[in-house]
């Protein structure tokens, strides 16, 4: 007799999961229908027993749908993917790819959707899984370490490069150190990335490793992949002529944000200025948040007016992993996100800082 | 021409001392509960209300899920807690430097 194949359906809406587990239950080998409303639990659900099928929202509090891909697709290679999401962006569509999802679904909304969505699992949970390989695909180290760090993993990635040999340890998603020759911290980093190429492999984690890198991990790649542009541009332009005035101020803006990583705690930085490519660091989509930011700031500022209570100094927010500041700069804004962790003080001590660094 | 910048400055405007206290709107904006002064003008809660809510929608629009909003002008705080759809609103008189 075989064996009853179980679906795991991770959705944060509650009302999706109770209309799909009694779709789903009803599919031709009436599989069993487990839910999780957060990526946290689906994955303790994964790791306590086998499933057929995992069928995940994107968009989800604390820790997305993406990351729980990402993690389960590392730990269990042979589970087939399924992405069901509201968002129509084809940015994720193309990152769920890159992950090696199965499948990637908008939310069915008519009868005719909901019928191909069942036909399609029908056949996803019967497919033959013919062994070996499954979900390997060509990934860079760059790709590894945000994977790494951003399913909050703990590990050593171990890279090879003929008779080169580095390491970098990663714990709970930071990254802590790197080894490279007679390397160590943040310069082993930019070493190993200065390697024309090589193998990589997972090593188990080294928690006592003592910390040496303190950037984050997306400012550090940021910063080392920039300075390797700028070298390879370095050497191609050296019989052109020198870049327009524009792309110099803006890799300016670039390097100035990225060096915001050095401060604790700082996770993403955006730069707007009427006119002029708005130019962030940290941010996978900035083009929202910029949007929403002189939005905000052109509503508030003529409240001000309104209200006669002066000039708009600050706006800040709080999401739920970030406190967020918006300063004005002269014609622009510029916006800070810090950890949500960070105290007041801190946080004022820090942009203090950072302002007076911007200004200068 | 840099002398010029301080007649665009604006600052030398007075300013308008507001009381503190609070008041909540639902999420159509109707004042639900207030601590403001009687003489508070309406209109100016009507403002702060709609910029507040506009603020919170747009920013769930762009997939922003922000809970709270802090704006400093020179002699005023705004805070601002989302409340299901509507909001609780701080006012707090702060010292012009």
């Amino acid at each position: 007799m075989a064996a009853e194949q179980k679906i795991l359906l991770v959705d944060d809406d509650q009302n999706f999961l109770d209309v799909y587990r009694e779709t789903l239950r009803k599919l031709p080998g009436e599989p069993a229908v487990q839910t999780a409303n957060t990526g946290a639990r689906a994955l303790a659900i994964l790791e306590a027993e086998p499933f057929h099928l995992l069928i995940v929202d994107l968009n989800m509090p604390k820790m997305d749908g993406l990351q729980v891909l990402s993690v389960a697709r590392r730990k269990f290679p042979n589970l087939p993917l399924v992405v069901w999401t509201g968002m129509t962006d084809e940015h994720f569509r193309l990152r769920a790819y890159a992950l090696g999802v199965d499948q990637y679904w908008q939310k069915p909304s008519n009868p005719q959707d909901i019928e191909s969505f069942r036909l399609s699992m029908d056949s996803l949970l019967n497919r033959q899984v013919n062994g070996g390989f499954r979900g390997v695909q060509s990934k860079s180290l760059v790709d590894l370490i945000q994977l790494e760090c951003q399913s909050l993993s703990s590990s050593v990635i171990k890279i090879s490069n003929g008779r080169l040999d580095a390491r970098i340890w990663i714990h709970s998603g930071q990254l802590i150190d790197a080894e490279a020759q007679q390397l160590q911290g943040e310069e082993a980093f930019r070493e190993v990335f200065s390697w024309k190429g090589g193998n990589f492999e997972i090593l188990p984690p080294e928690p006592e490793r003592p910390r040496a890198i303190f950037t984050s991990y997306q400012g550090l790649l940021l910063e080392t992949l920039q300075a390797l542009d700028e070298s390879k541009a370095g050497e191609a332009t050296a019989t052109a002529s020198a870049g327009s005035a524009e792309e110099t101020a803006n890799l300016t803006t670039m390097t100035s944000l990225a060096a915001m990583s050095r401060f604790e705690g700082v996770e993403f930085a955006l730069a707007c200025a009427p006119e002029k490519p708005s130019c962030s660091w940290g941010l996978e989509r900035p083009e929202p948040m910029q949007q929403w930011l002189r939005q905000v700031r052109q509503g508030f500022s003529s409240l001000g007016e309104q209200l006669k209570v002066g000039d708009l100094r600050q706006l800040s927010c709080k999401d739920q992993r970030h406190f967020i500041t918006i300063t004005p700069t002269g014609d622009g804004e510029l916006c800070v996100g810090f950890q949500n962790k960070l105290s007041a003080d801190k946080i004022r001590e820090t942009l203090k800082t950072i302002l007076a660094k911007w200004g200068s | 021409m840099g002398f010029l910048k301080i007649f665009s400055k604006g600052e030398n405007r007075p300013l308008t001392r507001l009381p503190s206290g609070s008041f909540t709107i639902d999420r159509e904006g109707n004042v639900v509960a207030s601590t403001l002064p009687q003489s508070f003008p309406a209109a100016h809660v009507a403002q702060i209300s709609l910029q507040v809510r506009a603020a919170f929608r747009s920013a769930q629009q762009a997939e922003i899920s922000i809970s709270e909003l802090i704006i400093d002008y020179a002699a005023l705080r705004l805070t601002a807690r989302e409340l299901r759809g509507g909001a609780m609103i701080f006012l707090t008189p702060l010292i012009p430097n």
